[in-house]
This record gives C-alpha cells, structure tokens and sequence, in this order.
C-alpha cells in the first residue's frame, strides 16, 4: 500500500476538520474526534497542529487561499466585468453546493467564534488572499469604466453579504429552489447595483 | 597661447516659455561662486554674462554646454528670432545639451499654452519626438519644478571634469533619478503601516493615500539631497506632485486617484496584488504611537 506523504495527512485532517467544526461547532468538535475520524493519534495529530485554535486559523486561511485562488482566475480573464460578476457568483455557490463545510466553516466557525480568531488572525491577516482579490475585481471594474466608483467595503458588503446570506438560507434549507437557480438572477442584481449609472 | 582661463568650459543658458523658477533656484546653490568659478558664462538671465544677448541670438558663439529652460515652441521669438533657430543652431555645436527642468524636458507646465505644438527639446511627455531627435546622443535631461540647484550643479561638475553623466531611458543623470522621492521620507514608518495624514503641514501621517502624494512613483533625490539643504515637501506635510517625471503636470495635485478606495497608482514596481494584501494586512494593526501627536506620545503608554 502506497504510504500517505505528511502534506496528503495534513489536507485530510483539514477536510476531516472542516467536516466535524461546521457540523458539531466549534466548541463540541474535540481533536479526538478530528485525529479518528482521519484515522490516526491523537499523539501523531499534534505533530501537524499544535493545538485547535491553530488548526481553526489553519483551515480560515485554507478558505481564503482556495476563494482567492479561484477569483484569481476569473479576474484574469478578458470578460466583462458583468461576465466576471456571474463568474464569482457560480463558483461561490458551486463551493457552498459541492463542499458546503467551507462556507458552513466560514459562516458559523469563523464569523462566530472572533474569540478564537483574535490573536494572530485579525482584521485581513487570514483572509488576506480572498479579500485582496476581491479588491482587484472592484478596482478592475471601475478602471474599465464598468462600475461607479465608491467605497469599498459598501461594494464589498453588497456582493458578500448577499452571497452569505443565500448560502445561509440554501443550509437551512430554506430556498424553494437549488442554489444554481439563483446564480442568473443574483448576479444580475448584484451588477445592476454596482454598475456605472 | 590661451591662458588657463580661457579652457574654462562655456555655458549659454537660454531660456524658452518658462516661469524662471530653475534660474532662480539654481541660484539658490550653497557655493555657487565655487561653482561658477569653472566656468565662463558667455550668456544667462540673471548672472554676468561675457557676451551680450544679441551675439546669442545672431547665432554667432560657439559654447560648450547649451542649456536650455523652459517649454519649447517653435513658434516664439526672443530678440525677434524664432528660438527655433537658435536651438538648433547651438544643439548642433555645443558638446552638451541640458534640457533644464521639467518644461524642457518633457513639455511640463507650459506644454499647456499650446499643447498641439509645444514640447521639452528631445521628449514630448513620454514620447521621443521632440526637436532634437538629431542630436540626442548629446542631450541631458534634468527635470524637475523646478529643478534641485544640486542637480544641475553636480552634472556641470561631472561635464567639468571630463567624467561621462550616465543617464536613464528619459535621458536623466542616473546618479540623481535612480531614487524615488519616497526614499529618506521621514513619513516612511506612516507609510509602511498605513496611518494617512488627514491635513496638509502636520508632522504625522503618510500622504500617498488622502492626499496625492507621488513620492513612491516619483524619479527623483528630494528626500536624499535636501532642499536648502534641511528639508523636502514631504517633510513639511505637502505632497510629492511627481514633478520629475513625463506626466507632470497631472490633474487634481491634491488628492490620491482611487478605483472603489483602492489607489490607482501603487508603488513603482510593485504588483498591484502585492501591494494590496500587504496594505490590507498593515492596516489590521492600530500602532498608537502613530495614530496621534508624536508630541504627546509617552513611552510609557
């Protein structure tokens, strides 16, 4: 049998954490239980995390690195920055369809529990990746002459938060329709509302 | 036989559509007799001069260091001659052209006077399509509004003692131009941490973000050679306008472009991404010595 390298160990531990912390919570879910269900120690788990807070920083940063990479690829393109708006809107919700604990994670770990987030994953220190990106997509927009220029945050709050908040409803089971659904209509709000008037 | 006197290198300073701000601040120069002492100056605006103007004008001198102030427009006289001769005439004959300032450089303020037609001597903006294309191998640009007195003094110094000026793409002195204006601000912990200055003159706060500053894009030894030898604009709290480079002047000189809050214009050489996330991450950190009065810090805050 083929030995698992030490970086295969860490990502399993991480989905098997992303799994347990936005099921359980943040509290509950214990490192007995993240080391069983990868299938090793607990002795062999606090050779890849030292302890949980960490691992919680870990798996943030591990969100903001995949969301900015994914952005990433989309902000390159030559498209229009309605196309781009759609782009980010499909793979935001093809994420919270496809591997929903990395929203889940993200909504109910992260953004709940800022005790645990408070020393050393402040501010944009963890999601540094994600928000820098979707920096780019704001400030490509407006050099385009697509979008009004504003303030950031009341950009990024509109796009986000509706994000969020569709993703919240499509987890509690909500939303009559799958979130695939929404993409058309959504973005296009979204861009209607950003847009150069 | 000629005296040693007479081997003095020659210098016509001639001026084209300008404000006289580069006469003037070159005579600002700590030592400038010292200075002058090496040369001869057959002509200048405000300086004794051992030719008279019309001699200039007549074309009929032959100096070794033309320089030249000010926008050039073909279309203006001086002594009811088009200084369009009397450029060429001495850009062919001279050893060295000094495109004074950022008018003769690059067109800079007085470009706007009639922009279809006015230029600096070898650069329109950017674009190398001046009136000297011919003679470019001999042209030395020192821009600047106006220019530092040490700039022009050190190449004249440099021409002097038979020592090459070696110069960038935009035809500037290197050894002056290398530097960014941002380089020896006493602004930069401010800047490094994103503390923005709110008001123009106070002694805390960065003024690349509010207030327009273009030291960090910006060509240019203000923070290094001091002026007056004690100071700099960014020290006093005014803004770099980036007057030593192609695009001066710029539009609205007091407020920093931004696109959704993000500068337009990052530091030179740095990727917009980069920058980005590492301002981001500065900023999640409130430094409270540097968010008020450096006066009223104590350390024992």
């Amino acid at each position: 049998m083929a030995r698992i390298s030490k970086e295969e160990r860490k990502t399993n531990i991480i989905s098997a954490a992303l799994k347990l912390f936005s099921e359980k919570g943040f509290y509950i879910t214990t490192i007995p239980d993240i080391a069983e269900k990868v299938g090793m120690s607990v002795g062999n788990f606090y050779n890849y995390f030292t302890s949980k807070d960490i691992l919680a920083k870990e798996l943030v940063m591990y969100i903001s690195e995949y969301l900015g990479e994914s952005i990433r690829k989309i902000n390159d393109q030559e498209i229009t920055t309605e196309k781009k708006t759609y782009e980010i809107v499909s793979m935001y919700f093809n994420m919270a369809d496809e591997r929903p604990e990395m929203i889940e994670y993200f909504l109910r770990v992260y953004l709940s529990n800022r005790e645990v987030f408070g020393d050393g994953c402040e501010g944009m220190i963890c999601v540094s990746p994600f928000v820098t990106e979707m920096m780019m997509f704001f400030n490509d927009g407006v050099e385009c002459g697509d979008l009004h220029d504003q303030d950031f945050f009341s950009a990024f709050g509109l796009f986000m938060g509706y994000l969020g908040g569709m993703v919240f409803l499509f987890g509690e089971k909500i939303l009559p329709e799958p979130l695939e659904w929404y993409k058309e209509s959504i973005s296009q709000n979204i861009y209607n509302a950003l847009k150069t008037r | 036989m000629p005296s040693k006197q007479d081997k003095k290198p020659s210098i016509i300073w001639f001026q084209g559509v300008t404000c006289n701000g580069n006469t003037h601040s070159f005579l600002n120069l700590e030592n400038l007799d010292k200075l002058l002492n090496k040369f001869e100056i057959f002509s200048h605006p405000s300086l004794p001069s051992t030719k008279d103007f019309d001699s200039v004008t007549r074309c009929s001198l032959e100096c070794d260091i033309f320089i030249f102030e000010g926008t050039y427009d073909p279309l203006m006289k001086r002594n009811d001659v088009l200084i369009s001769k009397v450029v060429e005439y001495y850009a062919k004959n001279a050893k060295y052209v000094i495109a004074l300032g950022s008018c003769a450089s690059f067109g800079g303020m007085f470009k706007a006077s009639a922009p279809h037609r006015n230029s600096g001597l070898l650069f329109n903006e950017q674009e190398k399509s001046g009136p000297l294309l011919n003679q470019q191998t001999k042209i030395i640009n020192i821009s600047g509004c106006p220019i530092h007195p040490e700039w022009l003094a050190y190449t004249l110094s440099m021409i002097e003692k038979g020592r090459e000026v070696e110069i960038d793409d935009l035809h500037r002195p290197i050894e002056l131009y290398s530097t960014l204006a941002h380089h020896g601000c006493t602004r930069n912990e401010y800047f490094e941490w994103k503390v923005d200055a709110d008001n123009f003159g106070e002694k805390e706060g960065c003024l690349y973000y509010k207030q327009g500053c273009r030291a960090p894009m910006t060509h240019a030894s203000c923070n290094k050679i001091l002026w007056n030898e004690v100071s700099s604009k960014t020290r006093v709290g005014t803004p770099c306008f980036g007057c030593t480079e192609p695009d001066f002047p710029r539009q609205n000189l007091f407020s920093t472009k931004t696109n959704m809050s993000i500068p337009e214009d990052v530091p030179l050489g740095v990727p917009k991404r980069s920058y980005l996330t590492m301002a981001g991450i500065a900023k999640t950190f409130h430094i409270n010595r540097l968010e008020g009065k450096l006066i009223d810090y104590k350390t024992t805050d």
